[in-house]
């Protein structure tokens, strides 16, 4: 079915579409609309989840933690200090192997108190063991939320996944949104390790080096083995509804001389100076990425590079930059822009790719090269 | 009579310190809940008595949580069971620093939100799993490793911010009277919506007294009225009998404390106070009782 709707409410629907046992949740700005709606569709009956109106963040994770291993599917969403609450229950979930979806509406960390999007919020989870997917448009936190309860419940993954969206650029805008009906492709949930009274065992007890060390290893192994369970459940949407999803989204990418690398929404305004570019001769290309955990495979060999971070490591650099040279080799143009909400526009975008000088940082309104 | 369970839920290999009261309460919970029961465990003691992996001392799932986490992940697991129709008991075993300091938002949360569980609090007064930090519940004048000197404030009245949320069952018990934490146990999982019960569980290293001892030292803090045993049902109180007993010819406090290291060097105007505050306790407890609050 065709409509228009915020972000938001995509992911909602897309909830509501893959019922849920138990939705846990706590209301952040601009987080908030997720759970509204979600609540609605529970008072309206058109979803029977149990949903718990918990106190915090930490409980809502503890909660969903508790839920998933009786075998039900789980749900929560939160946004910038929420999750930074949630911390703890964060690797929690992931250690315990327990495929809840969590959508992060990205949003800036006080102080000052700043609603507005970053994506310093889900880079603070990078290392917990959840899968990381970054969306830019409506239709598709729609389709990436529906995906995200598959991959996630994979018996080759079992691991949280974070959908992430931008605060208010695509949280509170509205696009068209076709929704599906998923039928069989998100078949019930089945966890191996759903608590049974009838086979006692004990979850999370003390552990020792060698067994903690092979835990960790199979959350290792099962995050290499995810790309190819992310590309099938991805290649099986498309097969079935229409719309095809990759790791990066490449666009004009084939015959670029130079990449824009960036995440979310910024990796879609790079699509239209891409266009201003190639108007002016400037062979550019947009490489928005989309999966942040696991890593993807890029090459990137005999292209320059511009990498818009809206995050930062302090001390360090840019996250999304420093990941991008780590894992490929290349020396980008580091920019770090859009924090706490700052605009940037396509023609800024285009205005990086014209001054870009590889190996160096630049802070957007700021301070220029540094 | 109440026929205690013979089935045995705590096997024989447990990890716990010689005359441990938490563990000792946690054999009889288990019993008066049964196998179709899951114990939600946050960091505490009870952590470390279960043994290493892939081992376990306990014959039910237990699943183990984070610090503060007990309650939300119980509420967690019990609505996922009632919405698959299992009748299953989560009973989540708490000690006295994860409820009454850390755990204190969550079981609050979960109560307010009128979960089906039952949450226990094993009361060992202080965080034993650490080596014996004070906790909120820690006694005034107790000395532990972080009260070098002994607590110069009041324990928290745990259960009186239990109450202030209305649950339909709420009691005490301990380590020391088995048959009526069994009961209470038992009735508590009758009831539907959250129940509480707040366990005194004497710890011979904590505490300080010899490790044979730690029945004594349960009846004589119910004996000297430092601790009161009563259920609340839809709040309705009555005090249980062991403390209907007490109230007839109570033990002086002295013998409850001198008996304890770790209230060696209490001052007089500490021990008047401790004495004032279970007077007032047991005063307030008994009028509710008779219907006269
Ligand atoms: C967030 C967090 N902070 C601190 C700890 C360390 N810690 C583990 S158990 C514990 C004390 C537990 O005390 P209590 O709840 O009274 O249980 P007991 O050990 O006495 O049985 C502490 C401080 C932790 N595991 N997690
Ligand atoms: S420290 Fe105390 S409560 Fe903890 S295991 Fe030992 S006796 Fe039991
Ligand atoms: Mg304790």
């Amino acid at each position: 079915m065709l409509t228009l709707a915020t972000g938001n409410k995509a992911v909602a629907a897309a909830v509501k579409e893959a019922r849920p046992l138990v939705i846990a949740a706590y209301p952040i700005t601009p987080q908030t609309e997720i759970v509204e709606q979600i609540a609605e569709y529970v008072a309206a009956g058109e979803l029977s989840s149990q949903y718990i109106p918990v106190e915090s963040e930490h409980s809502a994770m503890a909660a969903c933690i508790g839920a998933s291993v009786t075998g039900g599917r789980t749900f929560t969403a939160t946004s910038s200090h929420g999750l930074l609450y949630m911390h703890e229950m964060v690797h929690w979930a992931a250690g315990a192997r327990l495929p809840i979806v969590m959508a992060n509406v990205n949003r800036s960390v006080g102080p000052g108190w700043n609603v507005w999007a970053e994506h310093t919020d889900a880079f603070s989870q990078r290392d917990t063991g959840w899968l990381q997917v970054f969306v830019s448009t409506v239709q598709e936190a729609y389709d990436a939320t529906l995906m995200a309860f598959k991959i996630a419940e994979h018996e080759g993954v079992l691991l949280p996944v974070m959908v992430n969206l931008d605060g208010f650029t695509l949280s509170h805008i509205m696009q068209s949104l076709e929704t599906v009906e998923i039928g069989d492709f998100l078949p019930p949930m089945h966890l191996p390790h759903a608590i049974d009274v009838e086979q006692p065992c004990a979850y999370g007890p003390l552990t020792g080096p060698a067994d903690y060390f092979k835990f960790r290893w199979d959350i290792e192994r099962s995050m290499r083995d995810a790309p190819g369970v992310i590309a099938e459940v991805e290649r099986e949407f498309g097969e079935r509804f229409g719309r095809r999803y990759g790791p990066t989204e490449d666009y004009r990418c084939e015959d670029a001389d130079i990449l824009v690398i960036a995440l979310g929404t910024l990796g879609k305004e790079a699509e239209v100076a891409v266009d201003l570019l190639r108007a002016e001769g400037v062979k550019a290309g947009s490489m928005r990425l989309r999966w942040f955990r696991p890593f993807p495979d890029l090459d990137l060999r005999g292209r320059d590079v511009v990498v818009i971070d809206r995050d930062y490591s302090f001390g360090f650099g840019g996250v999304l930059a420093h990941s991008i040279r780590s894992k490929t080799g290349v020396e980008p143009f580091s920019v770090i822009a859009g924090l706490g909400g700052q605009e940037v526009t396509y023609d800024d975008i285009a205005d990086f790719v014209r001054m870009h000088t590889p190996g160096t940082e630049y802070w957007f309104g700021v301070n220029g090269h540094v | 009579m109440t026929e205690i369970r013979k089935e045995e839920f705590i096997l024989k290999c447990t990890s716990a310190c010689a005359g441990c009261g938490g563990s000792l309460c946690l054999r009889y919970v288990l019993k008066a809940a049964g196998p179709d029961t899951v114990l939600v465990v946050p960091a505490c003691c009870t952590s470390v008595i279960q043994g290493i992996y892939p081992a376990t001392a306990v014959n039910i799932p237990v699943y183990n949580i984070a610090f503060a986490a007990a309650a939300a992940c119980a509420s967690g697991m019990s609505s996922a069971f009632r919405a698959l129709g299992r009748k299953t008991n989560v009973i989540a075993y708490a000690g006295d620093g994860g409820t009454v300091d850390i755990g204190i938002q969550a079981l609050s949360g979960a109560f307010e939100r009128g979960t089906d569980f039952l949450y226990i609090c094993y009361d060992n007064e202080a965080y034993g799993n650490t080596g014996m930090q004070r906790s909120g519940a820690t006694p005034l004048g107790a000395r532990t490793t972080t009260t070098p000197g002994g607590k110069p404030t009041t324990k928290k009245d745990l259960d009186r911010i239990v109450e202030a949320h209305d649950p339909p069952y709420m009691a005490t018990a301990c380590s020391a009277y088995p048959l009526d934490l069994y009961k209470k146990v038992k009735r508590a999982l009758g009831i539907p919506g959250p129940k509480f019960i707040h366990i005194l569980a004497p710890c011979p290293p904590g505490w300080r007294f010899p490790a044979e001892q730690t029945v004594e030292m349960g009846k004589l803090a119910v004996k000297s009225g430092m601790w009161v045993l009563y259920e609340r049902e839809y709040g309705s109180l009555t005090i249980s009998a062991p403390s209907k007993a007490a109230m007839r010819k109570p033990v002086p406090l002295e013998e409850y404390i001198r008996r304890q290291g770790r209230f060696r060097g209490i001052t007089d105007a500490a021990l008047t106070e401790l004495r004032h505050q279970a007077d007032l306790n047991l005063r307030r407890l008994t009028r509710e009782a008779e219907g006269i609050c």
